[in-house]
């Protein structure tokens, strides 16, 4: 990495660079960009990476498509499957046997066209449908939760910060320590037995009343809210509590800095010094995290999903893999994967607007 | 503060230290276990008393019973072996993988650390759940070893990219480079120099590896992934979720697993926040009553001086 920063020696036209002066505008502008160039670029290999791994895992693991298809079909059949039926299924699902190079070859064509095979399962629809289908729910759902989480942890896990050794933050850091400790789907089934059995304010599972018509109307969008509260609000309960951690270490670290002390002095307010001197440079780490919380959104609808049956590519996921659905598996995995790259790939688009240091230095 | 040395200064806080002994007791059961279960009459954790199905707590059966009659008090503490076993075992694989690829990343640096940073990074953005459980869904009939093997294998990035930013470091003072120049060859520097330098990190970071452990065969096998055979804490919660007992009221069977789960984390979590404070001071948070004294102390002087 290091050895393509270093300056190039200056030829050619144009205002030689002297070590005085700053950089020229042109100069500047490459820095700028070049640091989001580079995560692009790792960003296009990482990509290929997943693509060629969601390639390679189900032709390297035991059990492939047609081959469970063949053996479902001679299990419930009890005889062997004529070759023409073998044939057909073959087209369907892929040869096993087929040479590796162009099985990828095909694979990609097929992939330029956004075709991800059809379903097992629910033959013969298409896996993206299924899956273009799921998405919005889980975007909604966990998408909302996660930002909400960053939020509200962040803001208390400054004040806890600011006030080291009070009793908000005596109460509130053990607390958040233990409340990030507790596995999620535990939360969230005693939640579901609390709220959900016991108490009955919350439907036990799906996404909405399905006695409505999908649209935009009110009722069916009261009902998605009545139907994702529960989800919504185990999410942000045992999210929360890992911010708070991180912002209230880093904040701690921070207020003792000369500058902050220095824009004390200055007389200025305190909630200019707490939200602009301290939090700002004490929430960078956290904003790390939150890129990172950000790609995973969709892998961690998973378990939400599937303890409230929520209608989410999670969901979707589980139930594939219950059933063996591999066209299914596959093409999820792959929706996963490269949702979380591009949210990786936004999150560190802003973190150049956060943090000047990047845009300078690149 | 006197100089003492680190680990007696580390035992000093009492979050290391309730930390330490919840860890060890969970431990100590999950070594001992076999035989209490065994040798208390009516503690086996597969027997199915039929007479009992679905009771809540009594005194015959402290934790009551599952839906098969099968002692809940017995599966817990059954349990604690599975578990530990595959958070173990999954934090021995990760930390080894995150030394291997972050120690000669940040020792070498240059190409090396070029290629090597760039495989951490894939897994780090790579969604690992998921991964992990295609990887495990294609692999059918899974045993404890092999989801404890999945679960290191996949997770092992993280660590690695802070073992890399701490090798870089110290394999750039003046004693490692000194004995660079002397002709000391690369691995006898690694293993002997470099590596003794970052045991704090490496202890720290198997500590939460084996959590992340216990808690990633949780979810798995939450999500079908498991050994039917075998008893975990996670297969425990699954086959509750499974026989519906939310839905039956049954809170007996998946609140003791879950909540052993969350003690084994909350007295990690605790040994690493005092690991922390150790390693920055400024985390350290003062009792209040120093705070007052000494700002009445300080308000005291104040006023002499004014005088």
């Amino acid at each position: 990495m290091t050895t393509t920063e270093a300056p190039a020696p200056a030829s050619g036209p144009g205002p030689a660079p002297s070590a005085a002066t700053d950089p020229p505008a042109a100069v500047r502008a490459v820095r700028r960009w070049g640091f989001l160039l580079r995560r692009l670029g790792f960003y296009a290999a990482a990509a290929a990476a997943a693509i060629v791994l969601n390639f390679l895992l189900p032709r390297l693991m035991p059990g492939d498509p047609s081959s469970a298809i063949v053996e479902e079909l001679q299990r419930v059949s009890g005889q062997q499957v004529p070759p023409e039926t073998l044939e057909s299924i073959r087209a369907i699902f892929g040869d096993p046997d087929q040479n590796l190079a162009e099985q990828f070859v095909g694979y990609l064509g097929q992939l330029a066209r956004f075709d991800l095979g059809v379903s097992v399962v629910n033959f013969p629809v298409p896996v993206s449908e299924l899956v273009l289908q799921a998405l919005p729910w889980t975007l909604l759902l966990v998408g909302t939760t996660t930002v909400l989480a960053f939020v509200l942890g962040t803001g208390l896990g400054v004040i806890a910060g600011w006030k080291a050794g009070s009793r908000l933050d005596s109460i509130l850091t053990p607390l958040t320590a233990f409340l990030s400790s507790v596995p999620y789907f535990w939360v969230a089934l005693l939640a579901l037995w609390v709220f959900g059995f016991v108490l009955g304010w919350f439907p036990l599972s799906g996404g909405y009343d399905a006695n409505l018509a999908e649209g935009f109307n009110l009722p069916f969008l009261a009902s998605v809210m009545h139907y994702g509260a529960l989800p919504a609000a185990t999410i942000v309960f045992s999210a929360f509590g890992g911010w708070l951690l991180g912002m209230r270490n880093m904040t701690v670290t921070t207020v003792r800095e000369d500058y902050v002390l220095l824009a004390q002095a200055k007389g200025l307010s305190r909630g200019r010094v707490i939200l602009r001197y301290a939090a700002r440079n004490a929430m960078l780490p956290s904003f790390t995290g939150f890129a990172m919380a950000l790609g995973g959104v969709i892998g961690g609808a998973l378990l939400t999903e599937t303890v409230f049956s929520y209608p989410g590519i999670g969901y979707l996921l589980f139930e594939s893999l219950n059933k063996r659905d591999y066209p299914m598996m596959q093409g999820v995995f792959l929706i996963v994967t490269l949702a979380t790259l591009l949210a990786n790939l936004l999150a560190d688009s802003l973190y150049v607007v956060l943090d000047p240091r990047i845009r300078e230095q690149g | 503060m006197r100089p003492s040395s680190r680990g007696s200064g580390l035992l000093k806080g009492w979050k290391v230290r309730v930390g330490l002994s919840v860890i060890g007791f969970f431990v100590l059961l999950a070594l001992l276990g076999p035989w209490l279960t065994s040798s208390i009459p009516g503690l086996d954790p597969r027997a199915n008393d039929l007479t009992a199905i679905g009771l809540p707590p009594s005194a015959d059966h402290w934790l009551g019973t599952t839906q098969f009659g099968q002692d809940v008090l017995a599966q817990t503490i059954e349990g604690a072996r599975g578990s530990l076993f595959v958070g173990f075992l999954s934090a021995v694989i990760g930390t080894s993988l995150a030394i291997l690829v972050g120690l000669p990343a940040g020792y070498f640096g240059g190409r090396t650390d070029s290629w090597l940073n760039f495989l951490s990074n894939l897994f780090i953005v790579m969604p690992v759940l998921p991964l992990i459980l295609i990887v495990a869904g294609y692999m059918q009939g899974t045993g404890l070893w092999v989801i404890a093997l999945i679960i290191g294998f996949f997770g092992w990035s993280g660590g690695a990219r802070t073992i890399r930013a701490q090798a870089m470091s110290v394999s750039n003072r003046d004693f490692v480079l000194a004995m660079r120049t002397l002709g000391e060859p690369h691995h006898r520097l690694l293993f002997h120099e470099v590596l003794p330098h970052l045991t704090g990190w490496i202890a720290a970071m198997f500590l939460s590896g084996v959590i992340g452990g216990v808690m990633a065969e949780a979810g798995l096998a939450f999500l079908g992934i498991s050994d039917s055979g075998a008893i975990s804490w996670g297969t425990m919660i699954q086959a509750a979720q499974q026989q519906s007992a939310v839905l039956r009221g049954m809170w007996w069977w998946f609140v003791p697993p879950g909540l052993c789960i969350a003690l084994v984390a909350t007295a990690a979590t605790l040994v690493n926040f005092g690991v922390d404070e150790l390693a920055n001071p400024k985390l350290r948070t003062v009792r209040r009553s120093v705070v007052r004294r000494t700002r009445d102390r300080a308000n005291e002087t104040a006023v002499g001086s004014d005088a």
